[in-house]
């Protein structure tokens, strides 16, 4: 390239001369096409800002400016740093306001070449947003989304355009609301009929970027209509096998999107024959390995929830031996015989934008997507979960992939494991076998990932179940101390998983462990966990203490040494306004305590506590009728040693008479607990 | 040259309507069920004695004591799976699963043990209720899919393309069972405990599963690998071809301009003369418009020998003229039968004018039939001198410009009238002419004398006589030269006119015009030539090959033709046989005694041929009837029937010329048809999704 040549035009483009400038422009367009060094070497040279500079000038004339918006549209079609770039540069405001000035200025009938102005200005958007570098628009104000909206209507070049730029633009919530309020519903709907392909992908990426996980924007998309067939029927269409594989798999992703968000039902036949067929197909071996990768996350996200798609899923195709594949296909890591993405651009939603652009990560895309696979179908069927586990290597991929992995493949593991730890069978062997508590506990204690801890602590819980093999090993690598900390954090998922994990530890353990357990929580945490906003919490919080004030001998333990603060945190949660659930626990925890030979003097050294007791026994509400009727049996038990004292107080306290009239209760269970505690009275 | 060698390319209009009525065949397109039926039910005699079957042999219960394995017991369809399905599918609903529940639904050869179930021996294939598990030839199965029982719907789909075998269970696809399946397999089942019933659903009912998106993949999906097909293809040669292809096609159906807009935007050459498409479109014009009579007659002008040297295609022309007088449409009835007779083109200035003298075959009557008008009524021998006649008035016509044509403008008006007589003597001349076969006659100096002499004189009978027998005797050479060996006389067409060629420039000596001619005739064709040289030829710039020689004078009169004759194209005026005119009538009969004639002496000379034979039974028959539209055979009336005749005519024309009889493309198009039915029978299921008429979007 000769530099005093080159450099020659650009020095042009300052000039103030129209005709000179624009001679400069058109020489500037004709070296920068197709040359992604002449672009960045461009974008070095600093000519962006005169080129913005040309777009602003009110008085230049619009041919310029297409020319310029032409050669902009260039440059953001290179590389991904040449798009941020010109983001960098500013451009994207001053597209917005010539995006803006143009509707405005030409009005109903615009120019020929006005409308050609605006076009390009589109395409220069468009190839902007699909880098996925770019934020949305500025404020997403109404008025803007109606223009693009508008735009996105007529010519097949302009509704590209604005259905790649909506598609990558909209990201949050929020954004989603606004988009369907402005009336972007409507126009992927009318775009989806659209003859074009180049019109539909785009349109259907925006359908999927609009409605992810978005139950109010995904129910107003499924009633929408265009042409008299509404939107999943189209999208239905456009997943025949006979249609293009790119429009066949964004059709099954805006469907499971529908899906997901509630707007269609797992046992919608688009949903259960169609969406899964086709994912399930786009998995198989013949496809590219994007194909796979997509088709295994989204069939992942499409199965997650529903035992019945679980079911189907695993019966189709093959699917578990499919997935196997990409497990193998993963472990030699030569670089795939496909061409790369940068000579055949992937037309996949925004979602998953340039996620394929370097083939050495493929194989760990397919291992991730294997592995959500896996732990979706393992959810909730025991079946499947043993099919899942036979699979060859799987559980050494869990294994390695737990320890050694990418946070993203790590989190896969760890999903899969932890749908496979719901199996009774498989805690006892296979991750007995495989010493799978290792890995996890080494996660839980290395990785900030809070998602990735959460999914690690709840699988722990089950781990940690009494009849759980591994619950010994875990408890020597510290799992109390660990758990106990993280009781403090502030994400409410891990303080659940944690307190979970804690009463799943407690329940029929050893002393030592409920001394540990006690001894690292402390009873300022218990308060405070029994203080927690969420209720999910307090219930396992005083599902802990249950669990811990178990068996005679260490009631009394604990009882001697806790006992004061236990009675004020029970007393605290009778008080308190909570559900009857919760209340319920605490009275079980009181009968647990009655159930102590020491520990019953805990309760009946409190009157007050003896007069709720007695409260509850009346209260409209059975289950905690029986819970304290329970706790009054415990106290007066006959064989115990002082029972006649402490039947003669109650009695004197009139809960005899309780009893008896309780009697006249027409509920089964009730009726027993209160028959018992009377044949204990003398 | 056979004319019923299979050249009508327009198929009967029968078989249209018959797909959608019948589920099944509309399932699988492609399949001929005359050669491969589908299967439709189970076959009551392909069945183990434990096997019952109802409702129309669908459903299939056991009857057997169901202790063990050796009380199983499997049925098979009534045909095997044609490989034209491509994609074929059957779905089996579990009405009862029994006392156990054995039931195997698959595929088997021919002559498997049907004591088993499916998939226990070879060439059998099974997937089984019980355990879910796929027998693959085996008595031991694999771990496939889930089980099955009362109330659910198994699907077996057999991919004739990669050949492999699927399941689906309760419309969900289960996944390839089977692999490397032999060809010819039947649709089986087999049960092993009392009580199992189980209900087939051939392709009857609609399906569970959606076997239609499938078959639309792999259609799509064949079509993909036909459009993706790697063609050799350097230096643009296959492009040429392929542009070859088309511009050939136009031309050969005479699209004249739009042959050389697509020359001319595919940058070809355009070598095909104009003037030859646009009379091989005229021609066609006119047998599409029923007008036979002048079609014939116009042949013979433009290409002299082509229809006395096929003698089939001849009297397919003519019994097309005599269907065609029923019909109303043939300009000799319709000359008569309403009033103002316009001037048929024939009697334009005839184009073989250099040098041809033709044959004076039985197919002549039309020309025959104009000149008679000079010789009035006399009878046969006159018959033959007017050949020679026409042939002199013509040479008048040509040499005198303007001149010749008025005069044989009037000639015709006076044939319509005579058209009866005509006929009659056509027909007692053709008997005469084979009475005279052998009668060695020395016509040279006769012919080469009428020839010659310019002015339109009734040749003396005694000549006139002679010259007839040289030319029944020539004709008869040529007669029997066809007879023995059909390719001969093409070559011989060949040869002549490649002399022709030559004989134009300095009249030499030795041009067989009538290549039948023999050795006796040799010197007065010669002569013939000689004169006619110095007569025409020299006017034109030296033509070559006689046919095309001329064509671009007359051009400008046939078109003025051409636009009167596309206002008469259709037929069946007043829906009365030969437009209710007596007269027409009578000359209908008549010219059908004469192709009756015709037929005689063709089956003596060239022997039986039973599509003449056919041809002119359905041409007679129309008779029959009071009103032949509405009759059995009222088909032969239809415009379109005028197609195939149209055709053949083209691709005779074409042929003389050494042009391919049927365009490259149309061969290419039947060598694809036929290949697919080939693909068909050899077992490739690729056949059932490569429709010729699919890709040529012709509506199915």
């Amino acid at each position: 390239m000769d530099v005093e040549h080159s450099r020659a035009y650009i020095d042009q483009l300052y000039s103030n001369d129209s005709q000179k400038c624009f001679q400069a422009v058109s020489e500037l367009k004709f070296a920068v096409i197709g040359s992604v060094r002449e672009k960045g070497s461009i974008i070095e040279q600093g000519v962006v800002v005169r080129l913005l500079q040309i777009l602003r000038a009110p008085d230049l004339d619009v041919l310029l400016k297409t020319e310029v918006a032409t050669v902009l549209n260039s440059l953001a079609k290179g590389l991904p740093e040449h798009a941020s770039a010109l983001v960098q540069a500013g451009i994207l405001p001053v597209l917005w306001e010539q995006l803006d000035a143009c509707t405005g200025g030409g009005g109903g009938g615009s120019s020929s070449s006005g409308g050609v102005y605006t076009q390009m200005l589109l395409c220069c958007l468009r190839s902007i947003y699909r880098h996925g570098c770019a934020p949305p628009p500025p404020a997403w104000d109404h008025k803007l989304l109606s223009t693009l909206i508008h735009h996105g209507y007529h010519p097949p070049s302009n509704q590209e355009c604005v259905a790649n730029i909506l598609a990558h633009a909209c990201k949050t919530c929020e954004q989603q609301q606004q988009l369907v309020e402005a009336g972007g519903a409507d126009l992927v709907a009318c775009m989806l009929c659209s003859p074009v392909t180049r019109v539909q992908l785009p349109a259907l990426h925006c359908l999927t970027a609009m409605c992810y996980n978005n139950e109010r924007v995904s129910n107003v998309m499924a009633t929408k209509s265009y042409g008299g067939k509404a939107v999943p029927d189209l999208l239905a269409g456009l997943m025949a096998r006979d249609r293009p594989r790119e429009m066949q798999l964004a059709a099954a992703t805006a469907l499971t999107f529908l899906h997901r968000a509630g707007a269609l039902s797992a046992d919608d036949p688009k949903i259960i024959y169609k969406t899964l067929q086709c994912l399930v197909r786009f998995c198989r071996r013949d496809r590219e390995v994007w194909e796979r990768v997509e088709a295994g996350n989204t069939l992942a996200y499409l199965t997650e929830r529903s035992i019945h798609l679980q079911r189907t899923a695993a019966m189709t195709d093959h699917l578990i031996l499919t997935m196997n594949d990409y497990l193998k296909d993963t472990t030699p890591s030569t670089p795939p015989p496909t061409p790369t993405p940068a000579t055949h651009p992937i037309s996949v939603s925004p979602i998953s934008c340039r996620q394929y652009d370097n083939p050495s990560t493929w194989p760990e895309l397919m291992l991730e997507a294997a592995l959500k696979v896996y732990a979706s179908l393992g959810a909730n069927d025991e079946d499947i979960r043993q099919r899942v586990i036979k699979t060859d290597g799987l559980m050494n991929t869990i294994v390695a992939s737990l320890s050694a992995a990418s946070p993203p493949v790590q989190l896969a593991a760890v999903r899969c494991l932890h749908s496979l730890s719901r199996s009774v069978q498989t805690l006892r062997t296979t991750f007995q076998d495989h010493m799978v508590w290792r890995p996890l506990m080494t996660v839980l204690k290395t990785s900030t990932n809070e998602e990735l801890v959460a999914v690690s602590s709840s699988t722990l819980c089950n781990l940690l179940l009494e009849f759980s093999p591994s619950k010994e090993h875990i408890l020597d690598q510290g799992a109390v101390e660990f758990l106990c900390g993280l009781t403090r954090r502030p994400h409410p998922g891990l303080r659940l998983n944690a307190v979970w994990a804690l009463m799943n530890m407690a329940f029929q353990a050893e002393h030592r462990v409920k001394m540990s357990i006690l001894h690292h929580l402390g009873t300022d945490q218990i308060f405070r966990l029994l203080s927690d906003t969420d209720v999910h919490i307090l219930m396992k919080t005083l599902g802990l203490l249950r669990n811990l004030l178990s068996t005679k001998a260490h009631i009394d333990q604990i009882m001697q040494n806790h006992g004061k603060e236990i009675m004020q945190a029970i007393i605290l949660i009778l008080e308190g306004e909570h559900c009857a659930e919760v209340k319920e626990q605490a009275l079980c925890i009181l009968a647990n305590i009655a159930d102590g030979d020491v520990a019953k003097a805990a309760i009946m050294s409190n009157e007050d506590v003896l007069k709720k007791l007695m409260n509850y026994m009346v209260i409209p509400n059975v289950k905690l009728q029986i819970a304290a009727t329970f706790c009054i049996s415990n106290l007066i038990w006959n064989v115990e040693e002082g029972a006649a004292e402490r039947q003669n107080k109650l009695r004197e306290m009139g809960v005899y008479k309780l009893l008896q009239n309780l009697m006249t209760t027409t509920d089964t269970g009730l009726f027993d607990k209160v028959k018992t505690a009377l044949q204990q009275f003398h | 040259m056979a004319t019923g060698s299979g050249r009508c390319s327009v198929e009967p209009p029968v078989f249209g309507s018959q797909t959608g009525q019948d589920p099944i065949k509309a399932l699988y397109p492609m399949v001929n069920e005359e050669e491969t039926p589908l299967p439709r039910c189970w076959s009551s005699k392909d069945k183990y004695s434990f096997i019952g079957l109802s409702q129309n042999n669908l459903r299939v219960h056991y009857k057997g004591h169901g202790k063990n394995h050796k009380d199983a017991a499997s049925v098979r369809a009534t045909h095997p799976i044609p490989a034209a399905c491509g994609l074929y599918y059957y779905e089996v609903k579990i009405v009862s699963k029994g006392r156990d529940g054995y039931m195997g639904i698959g595929l088997s050869s021919q002559g498997v043990n049907m004591n088993r179930l499916p998939g226990w021996d070879k060439n059998s294939f099974g997937y089984h209720g019980d355990d879910g598990h796929s027998f693959c030839s085996s008595g031991s199965g694999h771990p496939y899919g889930p089980t099955f029982t009362t109330g659910d719907v198994i699907g077996c789909g057999i991919n004739l393309i990669d050949n492999v075998c699927f399941y689906t269970k309760n419309g969900h696809y289960l996944g390839v069972a089977f692999t490397d399946l032999p060809p010819q397999l039947y649709p089986t089942v087999g049960l092993q405990t009392p009580g199992e019933v189980v209900d087939a659903n051939f392709g009857q009912a609609p399906f569970v599963f959606d076997i239609g998106e499938m078959m639309r993949e792999l259609q799509c999906r064949v079509r993909t690998t036909i459009q993706n097909f790697p063609v050799p293809d350097t230096h643009g040669q296959w492009q040429t071809m392929l542009h070859r292809m088309v511009s050939t096609y136009l031309v050969h159906h005479g699209y004249c301009a739009t042959a050389e807009a697509f020359a001319r935007s595919t940058s070809q050459d355009f070598d095909e003369e104009l003037t030859s498409i646009k009379n091989r479109q005229k021609i066609q014009k006119l047998v599409l418009g029923g007008r036979m009579g002048e079609a014939i007659e116009t042949v013979q002008q433009l290409y002299p020998g082509l229809l006395e040297n096929n003698h089939n295609l001849l009297f397919m022309l003519k019994v097309r003229q005599f269907i065609e007088m029923v019909n109303g449409t043939d300009t000799e009835v319709r000359g008569i039968s309403r009033s103002p007779p316009r001037p048929p083109p024939s009697t334009s200035p005839p184009c073989w004018s250099n040098g041809r003298t033709p044959d004076p075959l039985p197919g002549t009557s039309c020309s025959a039939g104009s000149s008679t008008n000079t010789t009035s009524t006399t009878p046969v021998i006159q018959q033959h001198t007017s050949v020679i006649q026409s042939t002199k008035s013509v040479i008048g016509g040509s040499s005198s410009s303007g001149g010749g044509l008025s005069s044989t403008a009037t000639t015709t008006t006076t044939t319509t009238s005579t058209t009866t007589t005509t006929t009659t003597t056509t027909e007692e001349l053709n008997q005469r002419n084979s009475a005279q076969d052998h009668c060695p006659g020395s016509p040279a100096t006769t012919t080469s004398a009428t020839n010659g002499a310019t002015p339109v004189i009734h040749p003396p009978p005694p000549t006139s006589n002679t010259s007839s027998s040289s030319s029944s005797s020539s004709s008869s050479s040529n007669l029997q030269d066809s007879d023995t060996e059909m390719e001969c006389v093409e070559t011989n067409n060949s040869s002549n006119s490649s002399h022709l060629h030559t004989s134009s420039t300095p009249p030499t000596t030795t041009t067989n015009i009538t290549p039948q001619a023999s050795n006796s005739t040799t010197t007065s064709s010669s002569r013939t030539v000689t004169v006619q040289d110095s007569t025409s030829v020299h006017s034109e710039a030296a033509h070559s090959n006689g046919f095309s020689n001329g064509f671009s004078r007359h051009i400008d009169m046939q078109d003025d033709c051409d636009e009167a004759m596309e206002v008469e194209s259709s037929s069946a005026g007043g829906r009365k046989m030969c437009g209710g005119n007596p007269a027409a009538i009578e000359r209908m009969l008549a010219f059908g005694r004469e192709v009756q004639h015709m037929s005689q002496v063709l089956r003596r000379d060239l022997g039986k041929n039973d599509h003449n034979k056919k041809i002119l039974q359905d041409a007679f028959s129309l008779l029959a009837y009071n009103d032949p539209w509405n009759s059995p055979v009222g088909w032969q009336l239809d415009p379109l029937q005028r197609e195939p005749v149209c055709q053949s005519l083209n691709s005779a024309i074409l042929e003389s010329h050494q042009l391919p009889r049927r365009p490259p493309l149309e061969i290419c198009v039947a060598h694809t048809r036929q290949l697919i039915n080939l693909m068909s029978r050899s077992g490739l299921g690729s056949c059932a999704f490569a429709s010729v008429d699919s890709v040529l979007g012709t509506p199915q």
